[in-house]
């Protein structure tokens, strides 16, 4: 049975208390950290533990933490990423639903890492029901005294608030998310300066993923050695995965980098292989935003070496041949789901959450998602995939914040591997109309042409 | 000798120049001028902030610094990415740079309506420039593009939101230059707008700077909407005393009348000295002005062309003759 370590109390009931918490061995680690470890003790079992950035990007985290400027007199801010809303991934969701407390600890470790007295936790907005559940274990924590003035008697103080987004995927980009908390349009700033030197309120601000900020909890309670020991190379540690598409078991599952992704999607222990014995037919391991692979490159990379779970592994043979780790979104297609459609449904997504301020982001994605309409519905031309195309290379890399790159990479990825049915879509309308809408789609078909 | 600070050696294609530590890359290729200063739509040196949407300048930067020569990985807004000592920069020497700037002009352009024959900034539109310079002639857009209803901010300026570009610089210009903040964007995406705290009309003494700003014609003077095309009116220098502002002011004339009166514009079309609305709207009688003499115009070929100071070259009329 492989390891958990974020989500090992989940299954026991009344977790999200704070007593049965408290009672499983909760802020163990809180105490240890306080009493017994400096600020800089921890950073540096984080650095050991070699824990990466679980919100997409896959940064060093002890690393991002060294980076924090420390002027002196100029207090220092944590916040917690929890505007969760790439499509594909409900990973946070669950563990804020499921043991808020655990997010609470992390938040006091690493604010007690960072020297930061006041710590946000920017929830999306749309996870109103999460907010009220975090709130109560807040509400908790300050009235037990882990939150407050003098947190143990050892003269540190530390408040945290929790504070809902408005409904803008953007906001969940970390400039971005500083400016909502501002309280001002949710618009990406400039890099640099960075928000480790210039973040929230121009003050030295990290801000990190919720199960980033999770995971320090078993890194301080067992030390950064021992959670390096888990994983594959510079992949260490577990990761959560949230699963969904034509799979047997969709769902949140934590895992040991370094699974085999063969085993993930066919084990019952894990996914239990596609739905009703269809075959595989594409994947998307991390969260929309990253290439999708085709079904031959899902379970080996183009060396034939087996693909694992891994952030090294997953982004073997570049966007050639291979994707991303990324958020830990993992979409697993059947051989009857339409890639122009998914492509479409993506654009559309990207096009609505554009925060419209950079140009090649706020008038591509708008074009890319037309184009895309109009060869899903079979009325495009061969020259819309090379139009297509054009426009995503236009678009990445030339933009303010990632957004621009994570809209143009599905695109990109969809006509690298999948342009024959692209062609066919163009080619076959009729068939690929039945094919993606059913008789219905047929009939209003014929009357259109008759 | 500590208080000496130490300049960055900067080269932009190729030319060579020596600036403060902290300078941009486009302030850099501005000091040495000419054809090596890359476009910029939203970047306005007067105002604090702006810079960095548009993304027209686009740069590569080829080697990184003296101390590490590797060269960014992507090509960077040069309004807003700051010079390191033996950079080298290439703006038209480069064949990305080019292409990314053909493709954020198309951008640019697939919501633009093509209206420049009634539009009043036709002759000093800086998208007009930028599409004849970088742009390609033909849009592959076939969609319909978004449009808005014209709309009055108070009594002198119409925002027609539907040639807007969401350069931001009328919202830095409102932000940093009025009080009270009611100038804004609201929505996001493409359908992100430009607009007032609800509906209420702007009448700030410095709001008719917004005008001046806006880089395409999507603000513009009431008093001067279809009066005439600028390149048939004779600008010239001109001050007033002023207690609100400096002052400085360019009149627009036809025959003697004032057609419109706006703030002087340096060579990259940005207002050092903001004016007045009284000196911009309400000063329209000659008397009201002391006249320097004719402003000359390098920025802009279209006003330049038909510059009334200018002699006729002959062959020119011999050509006509012929």
């Amino acid at each position: 049975m492989a390891r958990k370590l974020l989500l090992n109390n989940v299954h026991i009931e009344g977790i999200h208390t704070y007593d049965v918490y408290r009672k499983n061995g909760g802020y163990s680690a809180v105490e240890k950290a306080l009493k017994t470890m400096s600020p800089d003790d921890i950073v540096e079992e984080v650095k050991k533990s070699g824990l990466r950035g679980r919100g997409g990007a896959g940064f060093p985290t002890g690393m991002k933490w060294s980076f924090l400027a420390k002027p002196e007199g100029v207090p220092r801010h944590l916040l917690c990423n929890a505007d969760e809303s790439e499509p594909g991934t409900f990973k946070d969701r669950y563990l804020m639903e499921k043991i808020p407390h655990l997010l609470i600890e992390g938040m006091i470790l690493s604010s007690f890492a960072l020297g930061a007295n006041q710590s946000y936790i920017y929830i999306r907005g749309e996870y109103m029901f999460v907010l009220r559940i975090v709130e109560k274990a807040i509400a908790e924590a300050y009235a037990n005294g882990w939150l407050g003035k003098n947190i143990l008697g050892t003269g540190y103080d530390l408040d945290l608030s929790i504070t809902p987004g408005a409904g803008a995927y953007i906001c969940g980009e970390e400039t971005a998310l500083i400016e909502s908390l501002e309280g001002k349009r949710g618009n990406p700033r400039m890099k640099p300066p960075f928000p480790a030197i210039q973040g929230l309120w121009q003050r030295p601000t990290v801000v990190n993923n919720v199960e980033t900020i999770a995971a320090v909890v078993p890194i301080v309670n067992d030390g950064g050695d021992e959670y390096a020991k888990i994983g594959i190379g510079r992949s260490t540690g577990t990761k959560l995965i949230s699963a969904s598409g034509n799979v047997n078991k969709p769902g949140v599952y934590e895992i040991e980098l370094g699974l085999s992704v063969e085993e993930f999607i066919y084990s019952d222990q894990y996914l239990g292989g596609m739905k009703n014995g269809k075959r595989l037919k594409a994947c998307i391991p991390g969260g929309s935003s990253v290439p999708i692979l085709p079904h031959y490159l899902v379970c080996k990379t183009a060396n034939g070496e087996d693909r694992l779970m891994s952030y090294e592994s997953l982004a073997d043979g570049g966007f050639q041949s291979g994707s991303m780790l990324g958020s830990g979104g993992f979409i697993v297609y059947d051989e009857e789901q339409c890639i122009v459609r998914n492509t479409w449904n993506f654009a559309r997504f990207y096009h609505h959450e554009s925060c419209g301020q950079c140009s090649p982001c706020r008038e591509g994605t708008g074009w890319m998602e037309k184009v895309l309409h109009r060869l899903e519905e079979g009325h495009g031309t061969l020259a819309d995939i090379d139009l297509l195309w054009d426009i995503q290379r236009k678009i990445e890399g030339n933009t303010i914040c990632p957004l621009g790159d994570a809209a143009a990479w599905p695109v990109a990825a969809a006509i690298r591997h999948f342009r024959e049915e692209f062609e066919w879509h163009v080619n076959e309308p009729k068939e690929s109309q039945i094919r993606n809408y059913g008789l219905v789609a047929e009939k209003s078909f014929q009357t259109e042409n008759a | 000798m500590s208080d000496q600070i130490q300049k960055f050696t900067v080269t932009i294609d190729g030319k060579t120049v020596q600036v403060d530590p902290g300078t941009t890359i486009l302030n850099a290729a501005r000091m040495i001028g000419g054809n090596v200063v890359p476009p910029a739509m939203c970047y306005y040196s007067s105002l604090k902030g702006s810079g960095g949407k548009c993304r027209t300048c686009l740069v590569e930067v080829s080697k990184g610094s003296e101390k590490d020569p590797r060269p960014m990985p992507k090509l960077v807004a040069s309004c807003s990415t700051t010079v390191m000592d033996g950079m080298e920069v290439k703006n038209k020497s480069s064949e990305k740079v080019l292409d990314a700037r053909k493709g954020v002009v198309e951008f640019l352009l697939i919501n633009h309506p093509l209206d420049c024959p009634v539009c009043d900034q036709a002759g000093e539109c800086h998208l007009q420039d930028l599409a004849f310079e970088h742009g390609v002639g033909q849009s592959r857009y076939e969609f319909e593009r978004r449009t808005f209803d014209k709309v009055d901010l108070g009594e002198y300026i119409k925002l027609h939101m539907t040639r807007c570009i969401l350069c931001y610089r009328c919202v830095y210009t409102a932000n940093q230059l009025t009080d009270n903040r009611e100038h804004g964007v609201l929505k996001r995406g493409d359908a992100a707008e430009i607009s007032t705290f609800i509906e209420k009309n702007l009448h700030n003494d410095f709001i008719g700077n917004v005008i001046d700003v806006c880089p395409v014609g999507a603000l513009t003077d009431k008093t001067f909407r279809f009066r005439s095309r600028v390149w048939y009116t004779k600008p010239m220098d001109a001050s007033c005393s002023c207690d609100k502002c400096s002052g400085n002011a360019v009149l627009w004339m036809i025959g003697d009348e004032i057609a419109r009166v706006t703030a002087r514009k340096d060579q990259y079309g940005e207002v050092k000295e903001f004016i007045c609305n009284d000196c911009r709207f309400n000063k329209k009688e000659k008397s009201q002005w002391n006249i320097e003499g004719p402003r000359k115009i390098s920025r802009h070929s279209v006003i330049s062309a038909n510059h009334y100071e200018r002699e006729i070259p002959k062959h020119t009329v011999l050509l006509n003759k012929a």
